[in-house]
């Protein structure tokens, strides 16, 4: 018989918020509760798009944080997945339509892969700078797990579902060339870019046809494969920190209202039936916060990033479904209205449950990456 | 005299020690008793607790590379499994309440191990609602008399000491008429009986307590204070069953991950599926303890682990369960019913059908999951409480 085989342990990150992100997070915080009225969240959904267009210069440019994960010689701020994490928390509870997760995360990182080249320097300068924003072109559905050779553009095709391309001035576009996929900046102006009706329209998807692919490569062949999946990885990893920031909406909006409603002349809180789904809604989201946090911290400490994503993904993806899904139960009526803001949140949590790999997906590439094979 | 010291500092005085005291050198049971001893005076025996009491009134984190380190060294051990009530529940209780007699007479025997410690809190009819203890406590001059009868004390039968819980005042409303004592296990009138459960083995006991006798110095916190003493140690209780620290794949889930690996004719679709979630879960528990930790760092633990010992306790049941299904026809097997005594609660020992049933008071013992997740709903979330029809009514007049 087989030794059991211990796994690798993990270091002992420190999972709570330094003095700095808790700054962070306040600035973030106060800007989103001045400009992102739930009332023009819910506008997008009826075609007002203008949310979106105000907010991003203002996160971006005011409180320069489309340069988090950029280094300070590129322009950027030097900062790490865990402040980075931090902002999308914020995000999360606001459902804000800002391209932060698609341009300051997945873009940036595909730009910032080692082998990346000069024109990406320069690219990732001007969305440090807040003048430029980026999408990679991909549909908002892959993961790090997708097979990359249907990540693969050419000139006529038609890729589906893509967050972040209508608010991006650049499409990192993934080529199939000899040696994989190379990265070349399409200027979004040559594109055919075409907005979709989206589930989740704070996070507004579009479908983008090029007529043919030019522009310069910003990673090259043999390079490509592993800067798309790791910029894949990485906004999977990040995710879950803006649905940790969605699930705890969730909960302190419905433990709010069921403090005030009274039916029976009773407030609902003190039925025993919903008290009760109330702590378990608490201990999911507070371990999804540890989750959230461990991902976060080991991406920033280039420790555990595999696993830590993965069980991360997973399990706040869940989480933030969950959560929302709890939230429109427990709201009775109200909840199902589209006056009230709780369907944003299931809209978000469920498009989110689906993006970026789904939480089976990475159940599957976790079973790999801990030796527990489905067969 | 009481300066701080930092993490490298502490280091080197574990050093130190182990090079004065040379744990090799130790032949007999009683010179490593002698050495825990010395631990304890060097203020190495639990660094968070203060100076003087086997600490260096350091924060909590810092104890676990220091226990790392006796044991890399090969030091002798205070046994932890077989006394976990008396240092995980009686020592951080008899330090938050205890006077500087009781603090002198009881930690140092308690944390070498000389001194193992059990609980008689419940009783027949005092499960969830503990503070309906009935179990009297009366005045005798210096000394209370006790009479009464408690339930579900694991290691009563190995143990020299007791926390006890017992009615001073019936008649006064239940919460207020309760006082902590400590109780000698050795006194004539404690009588300790096994008490068989579903596992087949006897892992708990009752106990009958006829006027036994236990001198007022030895009671925990003023006269009526007991159930503030006791909501102090069942707090720490629910951290030392839901936030202690495991590694990766420790407990529960590295058995059934054993058993994937091992088995691999018996894997299906349906069983990796929820192998795979219960991973998540176990892993996620797992960072979640940690962080726990990092923030109890500093103070004492709150009603936060009550959180994880509800997740604690669905996750253990799942994967016991689990495991008997994956294998299949050895799962239909059970290692032995024989009546048995164990020194300890040993969750992982044995077969996977002795985890399944055991498991099953995980969501019991230490406060129901129900009781849980009142106790989040009303401590944490600031939600109403239940509705108390004997709350301010005297102890005597509740029905029973």
């Amino acid at each position: 018989m087989n030794q059991p085989q211990s796994p690798k342990q993990p270091a002992n990150l420190d999972l709570l918020y330094t003095e700095l992100e808790d700054d962070l997070r306040s600035s973030v915080s106060a800007l989103l509760a001045d400009k992102c009225d739930p009332h023009r969240v819910k506008a997008l959904y009826d075609g007002d798009g203008a949310l979106g267009e105000e907010l991003w210069p203002a996160l971006a440019g005011e409180l320069g944080l489309a340069g988090l994960l950029v280094p300070e010689d590129l322009g950027g701020a030097g900062a790490t997945t865990r402040e980075a994490a931090v902002v999308l928390e914020e995000i999360g509870r606001y459902t804000a339509p800002v391209p932060f997760l698609t341009s300051a995360v997945v873009a940036t990182t595909v730009l910032l892969d080692e082998h990346a080249t000069e024109a990406a320097r320069a690219l990732v300068g001007e969305l440090a700078a807040g003048e430029k924003t980026a999408a990679l072109l991909v549909p908002f559905s892959f993961g790090p797990d997708t097979d990359l050779a249907r990540a693969a553009v050419s000139g006529g095709t038609q890729v589906r579902s893509v967050a972040g391309a209508l608010e991006a001035d650049v499409l990192l576009v993934p080529v199939a060339v000899d040696g994989g996929l190379e990265i070349r900046a399409v200027a979004a102006s040559s594109a055919t870019v075409d907005p979709v009706v989206s589930l989740d329209m704070s996070r507004p998807l579009a479908d983008v046809t090029l007529a043919e692919v030019t522009g310069d490569v910003v990673v090259p062949a043999g390079s490509g494969n592993q800067a798309v999946r790791r910029a894949l990885l990485t906004g999977a990893a990040l995710l879950a920190s803006e649905q940790l920031g969605v699930a705890q909406w969730c909960l302190t909006t419905t433990l709010a209202y069921l403090k005030e409603r009274r039916q029976f002349g009773r407030v609902l809180g003190g039925f025993q039936a919903l008290k009760h789904r109330l702590a378990d809604m608490f201990a999911a989201v507070e371990s999804a916060g540890a989750s959230a946090r461990y991902a976060a911290a080991a991406l920033a400490a280039g420790e555990d990033e595999e696993i830590a994503t993965r069980v991360a993904a997973s399990f706040c993806s869940e989480t933030a479904l969950d959560a929302a899904e709890d939230a429109i139960q427990l709201h009775g009526g109200i909840g199902m209205t589209w006056e009230h803001s709780a369907h944003h949140y299931l809209k978000r949590a469920k498009s989110s449950h689906i993006a970026l790999g789904t939480p089976g997906a990475h159940r599957a590439a976790l079973a790999d990456l801990v030796e527990l094979p489905a067969s | 005299m009481s300066t701080t010291i930092d993490q490298d500092q502490l280091r080197q005085r574990v050093t130190d020690f182990l090079t004065e005291h040379d744990p090799s050198t130790l032949s007999t049971d009683e010179e490593r008793l002698e050495w825990l001893r010395a631990r304890y005076d060097a203020g190495l025996a639990w660094v968070n607790f203060p100076e003087g009491r086997g600490g260096l009134g350091l924060p909590r984190e810092w104890h676990l590379e220091v226990e790392k380190a006796f044991a890399a060294a090969g030091a002798p051990s205070n046994n932890p499994r077989k006394n976990g009530i008396g240092l995980g529940m009686a020592a951080p209780t008899i330090l938050g309440f205890g006077t500087p007699e009781q603090l002198d007479r009881f930690l140092k025997p308690l944390w070498v191990g000389e001194e193992i410690w059990c609980q008689l809190f419940s009783e027949p009819g005092a499960g969830s609602d503990l503070a309906a203890a009935a179990t009297r406590a009366v005045k005798d001059g210096d000394e209370w008399v006790i009479n009464g009868q408690k339930v579900w004390t694991s290691g009563a039968h190995n143990a020299d000491w007791a926390i006890l819980v017992a009615r001073t005042d019936p008649d006064v409303p239940k919460h207020r008429g309760l006082s902590y004592f400590l109780c000698n296990m050795r006194d004539p009138g404690v009588d300790v009986r096994p008490l068989r459960q579903i596992t087949g083995e006897a892992e708990f006991n009752e106990v009958f307590l006829t006027d036994v006798r236990i001198p007022d110095a030895h009671r925990l916190g003023e006269v009526g204070e007991g159930w503030k003493v006791a909501t102090f140690t069942l707090n720490n209780e629910r951290v030392a069953i839901g936030g202690g620290a495991t590694p990766r794949e420790g407990g529960m889930i590295g058995k059934v991950a054993q058993t994937w690996r091992e088995q691999p004719e018996r894997r299906t679709p349906d069983l990796h599926d929820r192998l795979m979630r219960l991973w998540v879960d176990s892993e996620v528990m797992r960072v979640t303890g940690q962080r726990l930790r990092q923030k109890l760092a500093a103070g004492e633990p709150g009603p936060e682990g009550s959180a994880m010992k509800l997740t604690y306790a669905r996750v253990n049941q799942q994967l016991s369960g689990l495991d008997l299904e994956i294998q299949a026809e050895d799962g239909l097997r059970y290692g032995d019913w024989t009546m048995v005594r164990p020194e300890k609660t040993d969750m992982l020992g044995r077969d996977a059908g002795f985890r399944y049933f055991r498991a099953k008071g995980n969501s019991i013992e230490g406060g129901t999951s129900e009781i849980l997740r009142n106790v989040v709903s009303e401590r944490i979330l600031g939600l109403p409480g239940e509705h108390r029809v004997d709350k301010d009514v005297p102890f005597k007049e509740i029905p029973r």
